[in-house]
């Protein structure tokens, strides 16, 4: 019996060292989501004056930007999957792949083809592994993304839409260059420190709404500088790859809830096992005890019966 | 006293300054260009890249390296967006 009870003080050690782990990491993953919540926040007045300018050029020209135009029919659709580099946090990466796979699903319905771009050593490894052709990767970014990470993905996806302008069903058009028609973002939506959702949108053609107007209010007739066109040309670009960030910072607040979240549990179950390993062990070492107890009184019992004899 | 104007700097990973002031000096692909209060509305691409200047009430004056900007000007004030926008000691 003694054997058994240092097994079991061997198990109760080896949880509490993983839990003190996970502990740590829950911790880690706490403070993370305040920074990435902080960093949502500071990147708003820039996403807020740059849709009020584009609003303002929208409803000043009639120009008919590539970005903003939608295409048909469509056939190749582009879509961007947000993962995190690295495991442990819970649903977040299967969440997000299966939203992904069900877009691909009922795009492929559509009759549209897919290239899939995905942002993440986790959903990299998922279709690599899976044989599945990725038409763009990134990874290395995903807990703390910088503005220039957000650029570089953008620079590719406008640039793989602008060669899509003229491709037909049947392969690229005169550039040799197959694109897309479309392209697709899912990433997860940081609702609460609770729940996160995965969400799809469509950020290419893109809906500029024409702003209604206040009763009474004049829109202000501004001056272009060099023209509307051409700031037009530099603005969306900067626009998309500013809504890329925009998932990337929000993805990256909830990768880091999840986590949190999953840790949490982790710590939990890790506590509870520690108490029912204790619990065994105690009842093993009292049962060693007793057992030893009876096997001396026995021995003395016998050995007093004999004297007597 | 004299009319004072709105002034925004932001850039994409946060908002750089804010403030009032009497004059923005910055250049735009067109040329170098100043804005008092009461400007006309405006936007324009900055040069890239390009100095930004706040002249503050009282004669300080405020110097910004700007990349990938673009200035806005509304009867509200300046927004000047930035893909980056460092203050220059001067």
């Amino acid at each position: 019996m003694a054997g058994s009870v240092r097994v079991l003080r061997r198990r109760i050690k080896t949880t509490r060292s993983t839990k003190k782990i996970t502990k740590a990491m829950e911790l880690v993953a706490t403070s993370r989501i305040a920074k990435a919540q902080e960093r949502v926040n500071a990147s708003l007045p820039y996403a807020e004056a740059i849709t009020g300018v584009l609003t303002a050029l929208a409803t000043n020209t009639n120009a008919k930007h590539p970005l903003l135009v939608a295409r048909e029919p469509e056939h190749r659709a582009g879509v961007l999957l947000i993962t995190s580099d690295r495991g442990l946090c819970g649903g977040y990466n299967v969440n997000a792949i299966r939203t992904a796979e069900q877009l691909i699903a009922r795009l492929k319905t559509q009759g549209k083809q897919v290239a899939l771009y995905v942002i993440g050593r986790k959903g990299v490894a998922y279709y690599t592994f899976r044989g599945r052709e990725l038409a763009g990767q990134w990874s290395g970014f995903s807990e703390q993304p910088r503005f220039d990470d957000a650029k570089k993905v953008g620079e590719l996806l406008i640039e793989a839409f602008v060669n899509g302008a003229d491709d037909s069903i049947d392969g690229p058009g005169e550039d040799g260059i197959l694109g897309v028609d479309e392209l697709h973002i899912v990433y997860t939506h940081f609702k609460s420190l609770m729940t996160q959702a995965p969400e799809t949108r469509i950020f290419a053609p893109m809906q500029v709404e024409d702003r209604e107007l206040a009763p009474g209010e004049i829109l202000p007739a501004y001056e272009f500088e060099p023209n509307a066109e051409e700031l037009l040309d530099e603005l969306l670009p900067k626009y998309i790859n500013t809504r890329i960030y925009a998932a990337l910072l929000d993805s990256a607040a909830s990768e880091s809830a999840s986590r949190r979240r999953a840790m949490k549990s982790a710590t939990d179950n890790a506590e509870e096992m520690i108490k029912k390993l204790t619990r065994e062990m105690n009842s093993a070492r009292q049962s060693a005890i007793t057992q030893e107890i009876s096997e001396i009184v026995g021995g003395a019992n016998a050995l007093a019966a004999a004297g007597s004899e | 006293m004299a009319k004072t104007l709105q002034v925004d700097l932001v850039a994409v990973e946060e908002k750089v300054w804010s403030g009032e002031a009497e004059m923005l000096v910055a250049r735009t692909t067109e040329g170098e260009l100043g804005v008092l209060p009461g400007h006309a509305p405006l936007l324009g691409q900055l040069a890239n890249p390009g100095q930004v200047r706040v002249k503050l009430a009282g004669g300080k004056e405020l110097a910004y390296e700007v990349s990938g900007g673009f200035l806005s000007v509304t009867t509200e004030g300046v927004t000047v967006l930035a893909e980056s926008a460092v203050a220059v000691e001067r």
